[in-house]
């Protein structure tokens, strides 16, 4: 039975004079507030926060948890996003005393235990990419991207060169114009072959001596690798460009081929994806970036940098000579990169091979029981994600793939990730992840099978059973309502 | 098989549907010579019990023990149970971004709630749904400001904003045209009659942070008005406890706020993941940076949340959108959100009173201490900067010794002037106690 008393706006449950959080007395001898700071930037009342028992907010705020998906009690089948089941040790390692009270500028002599630990993250994440030298800086994986071309920017200012152009396919995240922008860079977008891939001639004629650099997700967002990937990595090297591996797809390829190896010269990860810092619904997320030696110096700082002094390991904070500079203050988002340490420990080399071959081999399966209905236009196999497309269902029965995304939610699976990349038409990009039975992933066949014999103006509606249905986006676009108060004054 | 499922039957029935033989043959795809021909050289794997030793070894090589006076940015508030208990809900930390309205309504709630609270606590109409950490919000400020002014040359900042958030933002600039300029302080404050002189018509902004780095209150309706008597925009980068005495940023005049969050119910855990904060006036709501959820209602009337005004956001409008950020800082605004709920006027008040009268007490108490000395007299609010004679090194060390932590030293900032080179910050939250700072004090004395 849904409460619907206690999910009420939380400022509707305010009561004059109730309290939650109680203060200790104060034990010093007390000064007038006005003695103390110019009157002038004294408040003439407290901010109208809402006045709530400490049970109202239990209550409240449980009841909210229960509105929501999470891959704790749902298959999240989200292409791109990588949506694996995020390990329960990590929470309370995460906050062992001395990891998670420790002060960012506690001494380093007093963060040893830490920076050992970070510095060992670093050299995992160096050996995984096959790009030796690691910030675990950005806070995000667009973060990374951002200091990664301020990186390539800088090493070209080093060189006397002045280069202005970024190139990316055109179904790369968009998050790489983006940051590209950001950056200062010109964008220049590539339109992929038929067969989905970066085509190295077509790549011939978009890259000059202006071109700092190739941004390139691989496998790609269409689930497949990028098998030129050596020579589109040579094209930019002739012509002195770098190449930047957008790591949004780690995860089908741990321990089997490295974006070092293949031709990549910097990239970022996105620990919440690939080593399983859980999405916290939006973030945080963490992005370090590793890069070939010869960019080292230009790493955003702080790095962790290890040295033998008196026969025992001594770990520092120190600024690469040539840094950037900083992307956010103090280290980094410390505790999802804890929590991609922890994976790390865990899984060892065979064990994070193993989640790429499962991760693959559960898209394959999902791809080959839904060719049917949901065919997929490109590649004979994939890697750990696919892009079907429901353009037949649409022509024939009126079906698009937003309706199955929607309805999918009657059947307690969250939808796909739909319309990206939009090279596919009425695109539906799913990724199980290792982390899923055969038995989750039958189910979910079976769902989409029934769905698609449904009749198209059911599925319209749909979903059905949810506590809101098709809320009105443009309205809230047109019109945002974005503060109760405001909304309450209007 | 950490985390894995499918067993050797299942694997070969998943095979004989895809009709391979083996995993190796969907692999192929990748080209043989760019395949690793070796295992990862990695750690070996540990269970869990072998982990949860391992890192508690290397736990216990941190020091947290001593008592925390430390400052500068990040600070030990008191965080109710209540938060860890309900953040620790799989339901919220394990959830995806609430693109699917139907199946996020109650992250999108939660959201919408902590924008509310923010707007309450700031004084604005709208916030965000929140950024990476106060650094890259003063960055994003900077160029929501350039966006609303069509002014791209330069961005005011004063010395007395954090200076790694100085940092950032020069390093966010770095390949633009966008010059950043800094107004120096004089007695720990922004110098006023410079600030004047630096302005001109091709300021974005105004940037300054209320209280400052060193702890002092700053004039802030006097600095919003330089900015906006020359077309700028004044962003304020302020701490959120203090609102609970001080005024807020929209009741003096500025135009954007900015904060970190951290205060708000966020452990320390070395610096990160903290809360970008950031709220403003209603005229920039399409200009501005980060994910904002909107309330509407859905097909059957009934009021409902959704991710509101996206064709700002770089997936569709990517090279010209408003910022490249993607994640957001969602489970720490979730924390915000609970502290600021379970807080209400009254805690944030009484919580902003102790830190005001205990660091007060406690600066009273040190500066009797020979040759010890506040470095500025101006008003402070919960941290202040000490001047000790003949260097903080000593003073530190005989602290660390008797179990107390004091600082940041302002010498470890590259960015800070060298005029207060040999400064130390000491901070003083509502859980110290009486007891904790007389130690100190006879300690040091």
């Amino acid at each position: 039975m849904r409460n619907t008393i206690s999910t009420r706006p939380l400022f509707e449950l305010s009561f004059p004079g109730r309290r939650a959080a109680m203060l200790p007395d104060c034990d010093v001898p007390e000064q007038e507030l006005s003695s103390l700071l110019p009157e002038k930037s004294l408040a003439e009342k407290t901010a109208p926060l809402p006045e709530l028992a400490e049970g109202d907010v239990v209550r409240h705020f449980m009841n909210l948890s229960t509105m929501n998906m999470c891959v704790d009690t749902h298959f999240y089948p989200l292409g791109s996003c990588t949506m694996k089941y995020n390990p329960k040790r990590h929470e309370r390692l995460s906050r062992t005393h001395g990891l998670g009270d420790l002060h960012p500028y506690a001494r380093p002599e007093d963060s040893q235990g830490m920076l050992h630990l970070l510095y060992e993250l670093q050299e995992m994440l160096g050996e995984i990419a096959g790009l030796p030298a690691v910030s675990l800086q950005p806070a995000a994986g667009a973060q990374g991207e951002l200091a990664a071309l301020h990186l390539a920017s800088a090493y070209f200012k080093s060189k006397g060169e002045n280069r202005t152009k970024v190139v990316f396919p055109s179904s790369a995240h968009g998050t790489n114009p983006a940051s590209a922008a950001l950056a200062g860079f010109d964008c220049v977008q590539l339109e992929p072959s038929e067969n989905g891939l970066v085509d190295p001639d077509d790549l011939l004629k978009h890259v000059d001596e202006q071109t700092a650099v190739f941004m390139i997700t691989n496998p790609n967002t269409l689930g497949l690798f990028e098998k030129d990937i050596a020579k589109i990595s040579s094209i930019l090297h002739d012509v002195g460009g770098l190449v930047y591996i957008d790591g949004a797809n780690m995860n089908a390829i741990l321990g089997i081929t490295r974006p070092g190896d293949f031709g990549g010269d910097m990239m970022h990860y996105n620990v919440h994806k690939t080593f399983t810092g859980p999405h916290g619904a939006g973030g945080p997320g963490a992005g370090p970036i590793a890069v070939r030696d010869f960019l080292a110096d230009f790493l955003p700082g702080p790095v962790v940098t290890k040295s033998e002094e008196d026969g025992a390991d001594i770990y520092r904070l120190t600024t690469p000579s040539r840094s950037i500079g900083r992307m956010r203050s103090f280290f980094g988002n410390v505790g999802i990169l804890l929590r991609g340490y922890f994976y790390l420990r865990t899984l060892g080399a065979q064990g994070l091979r193993d989640v790429s071959e499962h991760a693959v081999l559960n898209a394959n399966y999902l791809k080959a029981r839904l060719s049917d209905v949901l065919p997929v236009p490109r590649g004979e196999f994939c890697m750990h994600e696919f892009v079907a497309s429901a353009r037949q269902l649409k022509d024939a029965h009126g079906i698009t793939a937003m309706d199955i995304a929607k309805r999918l939610l009657d059947f307690g699976f969250h939808a796909p990730t739909v319309y990206f990349p939009l090279v596919v038409a009425e695109a539906m990009m799913i990724e199980p992840t290792e982390t899923e039975s055969k038995e989750t992933l039958d189910a979910f066949v079976e769902a989409i099978q029934t769905i698609v014999k449904e009749d198209a103006s059911f599925l319209h509606e749909a979903p059905h059973s949810t506590i809101i249905r098709r809320p009105d986006e443009v309205s809230a676009a047109r019109n945002p309502l974005l503060n109760w108060q405001a909304c309450v004054k209007d | 098989m950490a985390y894995l499922y499918n067993t050797p039957e299942q694997q070969q029935q998943m095979l004989d549907v895809i009709g391979v033989e083996s995993i190796d043959q969907l692999l192929t795809q990748v080209p043989k010579e760019l395949q690793l021909d070796r295992p990862l050289d990695l750690p070996a794997p540990m269970t869990e019990l072998a982990l949860e030793q391992h890192v508690g070894k290397l736990a216990a090589k941190n020091n947290v023990d001593r008592v925390c006076f430390l400052g500068g940015g990040a600070y030990d508030h008191y965080i109710p149970s209540v938060i860890d208990e309900l953040a620790s809900r799989g339901e919220y930390y394990t959830a995806y971004t609430p693109y699917q309205a139907e199946a996020s309504q109650g992250t999108l709630q939660a959201f919408f709630e902590y924008q509310s609270l923010i707007c309450a606590l700031t004084g604005f109409d709208v916030s965000n749904a929140s950024l990476y950490e106060g650094g890259t919000a003063v960055s994003e400020a900077a160029f929501m400001a350039m966006r609303v002014t069509r002014r791209h040359g330069k961005v005011l900042i004063s010395e007395g904003v954090h200076p790694e958030y100085r940092h950032v933002l020069e390093t966010y600039v770095r390949n633009l045209e966008t010059e950043v300029v800094t107004i120096p302080t004089v007695n720990g404050t922004t110098d006023l009659a410079k600030a004047k002189e630096l302005i001109d018509d091709q300021t974005a902004c105004l940037i300054f942070q209320q209280p400052n780095f060193f702890g002092c209150v700053e004039d802030g309706e006097e600095l919003c008005k330089i900015a906006k008597e020359h077309g700028a925009l004044s962003v304020v980068s302020f701490d959120p406890i203090s609102l609970g005495v001080m005024k807020r940023p929209a009741d003096y005049g500025a135009d954007v706020a900015v904060a970190e969050g951290q205060s708000l119910g966020v452990p320390l855990q070395y610096g990160g993941p903290y809360l970008g904060i950031l709220a403003c006036r209603n005229d920039y709501v399409r200009k501005m940076p980060g994910r904002l959820i909107s309330m509407t209602t859905d097909r059957n009337g009934k009021q409902c949340y959704v991710l509101g005004l996206q064709t700002r956001e770089q997936h569709i409008r990517r090279d010209k959108a408003t910022s490249n950020i993607c994640t957001n800082q969602g489970l720490l605004a979730l924390r915000a959100t609970f502290y600021l709920s379970l807080m209400g006027p009254e805690g944030m008040r009484e919580a902003a009173e102790l830190c005001c009268q205990k660091a007060h007490y406690a600066a009273d108490q040190l500066t009797k201490i020979d040759g010890v000395d506040l470095m500025f007299e101006t008003p402070f609010f919960k941290e202040f900067t000490l001047r000790v004679e003949g260097g903080a090194e000593k003073f530190l060390k005989r602290a660390a010794a008797a179990g107390f932590d004091l600082g940041p030293e302002l010498s470890q900032f590259p960015q800070a002037p060298t005029s207060v080179q040999d400064g130390v910050l000491v901070a003083v939250t509502e859980s110290r106690t009486k007891e904790e700072i007389d130690a100190l004090v006879a300690a040091l004395a």
